[in-house]
């Protein structure tokens, strides 16, 4: 017989995850950030159910800052497979006239994300969220059960999770409370990238280099992907090679300087970078322990 | 140095021959471990060392390790590795791993994911936790202190949950000046104590954590040890379980069913490898049919082993749902409704036996209870000890019995099939992991003795619905009174009643029970049956306990037919009944001459929904007593 090599161990497991949430979830949801390991996400899910369509809708919570590219890749996306698709997006944030630049990266995010998706949660009653979060990404991420419970308010308790042993998962809840499950635990930035690779997984074209307009702004280069971007005196946007490594608003996406054309270039530069993942994110940098915190108050 | 020409290798690769780096990842052999030992004995430590050697330290995390390690460092002021894996702001503050934490790690052998587990006596349900996926446990021991009840219970876990590979890191050389005799003595000890385990394999590897010694190579301070360093170890160790030439197995995980042509049953594959075309029977139906094909995305499979999520359909039209298990033929798993397992306790509340609690295997979750606590086991010495309950982190051996068949397998032979979890039924807490040992046959050999007079015929004769009036409250609430009162007036309607009393039935039946919560289970347990039995017989029973516990009334509740069970709360305030007190038990749990008193040192969880509520500080126990009558006359006297 032959063994499974590491990759398909991972994509077993996962479909397991998944399937275990359609089995016994009432009413479950996909997140679906329209980044790269949401993109797998959603493509181990039509494994783990094909003949049959995803038994549960995807939900996007959009901050209405996403790059245009992103929303263009969703909306393809989501009509060449059939899915469902939920578009949220905090209307409170938007009569306030929410946004990064005027209100800063945290008020913005806080809103229009944390805030954002715990409204769409308690709007359609889903009493399970998936999640493309990787242990490997972060700290307080790495000790995160893949069922992972939260209270009535969203709450992550990280001091009070419950035991989850084997493949056995908990979900048992009781009205109002409701589970985050991360089918992607287990992977590494490499498998996701390596994954993509071998099943030609379509992903947002962003994540390759190409020649666009950024402007250098606190040490990040930020593009200026539309005229809500006020430019601060003296800045001009410059043409530059450049690719983004994560995908967000972006305001608040910093890009790398970057001649990867092809996703083995990706997965080559990626390999000899010694930046993790997470530096072109703005928000981690807010505070010490600052993403478990933000766990605690309802983010993803 | 070694370190570097790897890294170097690794970079050249990468820049020459990416298609190549990449078909080697792919192929590249994979190891799950697990570090344990006891608080302190460097766990954290030598993972962060493993992840630092292995160069999966980026330099952004690096300055952010070295500004922490000045920061809160236990190192004074050198890099403490412990700070890259303790990830939660409570375990930096205090400086212990508190949860279990998975990290990723390669070399150019071998792809890792390595549990880092805690070591505080109280955080053993979480190591318990990471056990459960690994393939080798690494048991870390300080050289300084030897053998603590930590190592003991830790490698009894690993153990039980079935790793058969232990690698015993006497570690912390460094402060013991690289002693050989120390090291010697360590493991003598340790294989010792191990004689009582099922381990394979057994290797002990002396080293610093903190220096560096004989992790990623072998150290130049001990020269007596000839072994590999604790990373060849781990590249070369062969763990490789044949798990797919086992008899075939599958779990049924979910239906598939898009539309009226397709009818697949999705699940992981437990043991063993199918083929299109295999003969195979699903339990417990005993059902049996062919393998049609093996359905995948990407197009259907010749065959499938064990770990691979498929869809498999049939040739015949057969009945499977979730919770049943595919399987060949001449190699049937057993059904079952009552067995033996050993259970890791994990929650705060002890076990109570006769209790109902979900029990969730791979694929199916049904009420069940432990009747029997046979023996718990001292995880010092390994013996059996007699005892009532299991506290956290406890051991016990258990008899379980379930409301419904399970499909299942010794969890030594199959522990897909043998695995399960406990779940408290009001806090959905896992309460517990059980792995089972044996069914037990008593369960296939007592039939229930069908009867012609039944309850419907005996209840129309007398004119009534049976059902229980199930009073509960506190002790001198007023429950007993008040039943008494509507005995005598259903009686004088021409009723057929009887009246359970709490002190009464602690005279007989329950005469061999006390008041620990255990005895307050048993206790209630009984007289639920009994009062199912008079139901039976076509009587209104009413019963008069204080019955504290949610559960128990629930499991009473559940026992019943359909409004069958009505839950009156005597609803009286503590400090009133303290006031009547009658029988001057009050005064004596006070005094602290009775123990475990409800509403003082043993709990009453109040009826979140009691169908009767009486509020009996605003009427009289005559007031009350027409209340429930009135309530339950429409439905059941007329």
């Amino acid at each position: 017989m032959t063994t499974l090599t590491h990759l398909q161990r991972l994509e077993a497991e996962s479909i397991h995850i998944i399937r275990e949430v359609a089995a016994t979830c009432d009413n479950p949801v996909m997140l679906y950030s329209i980044g790269k390991d949401s993109s797998v996400m959603l493509h181990l899910a039509m494994k783990a159910f094909y003949p049959s369509k995803l038994p549960f809708p995807v939900m996007h919570v959009d901050t209405t800052w996403k790059f245009r590219e992103m929303i263009a890749f969703r909306e393809k996306f989501v009509a060449e497979n059939n899915l469902d698709l939920i578009v949220h997006i905090n209307q409170d944030g938007i009569d306030m006239g929410m946004g990064p630049f005027s209100h800063g990266s945290a008020v913005h995010t806080d809103v229009m994300k944390t805030q954002g998706l715990k409204q769409a949660l308690d709007k359609y009653g889903f009493d399970a969220a998936f999640g493309g979060a990787r242990r490997d990404e972060e700290k307080s991420r790495a000790k995160e059960r893949i069922f992972s419970f939260r209270s009535a308010q969203h709450r992550w308790d990280p001091k009070n999770q419950r035991p989850e042993l084997w493949n056995i998962y908990n979900n048992r809840i009781q009205k109002g409370e409701s589970m985050r499950v991360f089918p992607l635990s287990n992977w590494t930035e490499l498998d996701i990238w390596q994954y993509i690779h071998l099943e030609n997984i379509p992903i947002v074209p962003l994540y390759f280099a190409k020649k666009r307009p950024v402007v250098e702004r606190d040490g990040m280069l930020i593009m200026v992907d539309d005229d809500r971007m006020p430019l601060l005196d003296g800045e001009v946007p410059e043409m530059k090679m450049v690719r983004f490594r994560t995908l967000g608003c972006y305001p608040l996406t910093g890009a790398v300087e970057s001649t990867a054309l092809t996703l083995t270039d990706i997965i080559q530069e990626m390999l000899l970078t010694k930046t993790s993942e997470r530096q072109g994110r703005a928000i981690d940098k807010d505070a010490h322990a600052s993403m478990e915190q933000k766990k605690q108050e309802g983010y993803f | 140095m070694t370190k570097k020409s790897y890294e170097v290798r690794q970079s050249e690769k990468i820049s020459h021959d990416i298609e190549g780096y990449l078909k080697e990842q792919e192929h590249k052999s994979f190891l799950r471990f697990i570090t344990c030992g006891s608080v302190d004995d460097g766990k954290s430590t030598l993972i962060g060392r493993l992840l630092y050697d292995s160069k999966l330290i980026f330099e952004d995390q690096l300055a952010a390790l070295e500004n922490d390690s000045k920061k809160v460092g236990t190192q004074g002021g050198d890099i403490d590795f412990a700070l890259l894996v303790d990830g939660l702001a409570a375990e930096r503050e205090q400086g212990i791993t508190i949860d279990v934490a998975y990290r990723f790690f390669s070399t150019d052998k071998r792809k890792f994911i390595v549990a880092d587990t805690p070591g505080h006596e109280q955080y053993t349900r979480n190591m318990a936790t990471g056990a459960s996926y690994a393939d080798v446990a690494v048991i870390l021991i300080d050289a300084r202190k030897g053998i603590l009840t930590q190592t003991r219970r830790h490698s009894y876990i690993v153990d039980l949950l079935g790793i058969r590979h232990a690698v015993v890191a006497i570690n912390k050389m460094d402060l013991v000046d690289y002693s050989e005799d120390i090291f010697n003595s360590i493991e003598k000890d340790y294989r010792k104590f191990a004689e009582n385990l099922n381990f394979s394999s057994i290797t002990c590897v002396p080293m610093s954590a903190l220096k560096g010694d004989n992790i990623m190579e072998s150290s130049t301070s001990m020269n007596w040890y000839h072994g590999p360093s604790l990373m060849s170890l781990l590249e070369e160790m062969d763990v490789a379980e044949n798990k797919a030439e086992q008899p075939f197995s599958m779990p049924v995980q979910w239906v598939n069913r898009p539309d009226l042509d397709f009818r697949g049953f999705s699940g992981t594959v437990a043991s063993g490898t199918i083929r299109a075309g295999d003969e195979i029977i699903a339990l417990p139906s005993a059902k049996t049919s062919k393998v049609k094909s093996i359905a995948t995305y990407d197009g259907n499979l010749d065959f499938a082993s064990a770990d691979q999520a498929v869809t498999l359909t049939l040739e015949d039209e057969i009945d499977i749902s979730r919770g049943d298990v595919i399987s060949e033929i001449g190699h049937r798993p057993e059904v079952t409704d009552q067995f033996q397992a050993h259970v890791i306790w994990m929650d705060n509340s002890p076990l109570l036996p006769g209790r109902p609690y979900l029990i969730k295997t791979a694929n199916k979750t049904i009420s069940g209870k432990v009747n029997e606590l046979k023996y718990k086991v001292n995880v010092n010495s390994l013996e059996h000890e007699a005892g009532k309950t299991l506290e956290l982190n406890e051991v016990g051996v258990c008899n379980f019995s379930l409301d419904d068949d399970i499909v299942f397998e010794a969890y030594v032979k199959n522990s897909a099939l043998g695995a399960f979890v406990m779940i408290d039924k009001i806090s959905n807490r896992t309460v517990a992991a059980g792995m089972i040992d044996f069914g037990l046959r008593r369960a296939t050999n007592i039939h229930w003795q069908a009867v012609d007079v039944d309850k419907s015929a005996r209840a129309t004769q007398k004119h009534q619905k049976p059902v229980v009036l199930w009073f509960t409250g506190l002790s001198a609430s007023g429950k007993s009174t008040i039943a008494n009162l509507v005995e005598k007036k259903l009686f004088l309607r021409g009723n057929h009643t009887y009246l359970l009393d709490g002190d009464n039935v602690r005279h007989g039946l329950n005469k061999d029970l006390g008041f620990v919560d255990v005895d307050r289970v048993e206790n209630i347990r009984r007289v639920g049956e009994v009062a199912k039995l008079m139901v039976d017989a076509g009587l209104i029973v009413m019963t008069a306990f204080i019955s504290p516990f949610r559960a128990e009334r629930r499991m009473v509740r559940d026992m019943m037919g359909d409004h069958e069970f009505i839950e009156i709360f005597v609803d009286t305030p503590l400090e009133l009944c303290e006031q009547r007190d009658p029988k001057g038990l009050y005064k004596k749990a006070r005094s602290g001459e009775i123990k475990n008193f409800t509403g003082f040192d043993s709990p009453y969880e109040a009826p979140e929904q009691a169908d009767i509520h009486l509020f009996t500080a605003n009427m009289s126990a005559e007031e009350a007593a027409d209340a429930v009558v009135a309530k339950i006359e429409a439905q059941y006297l007329a």
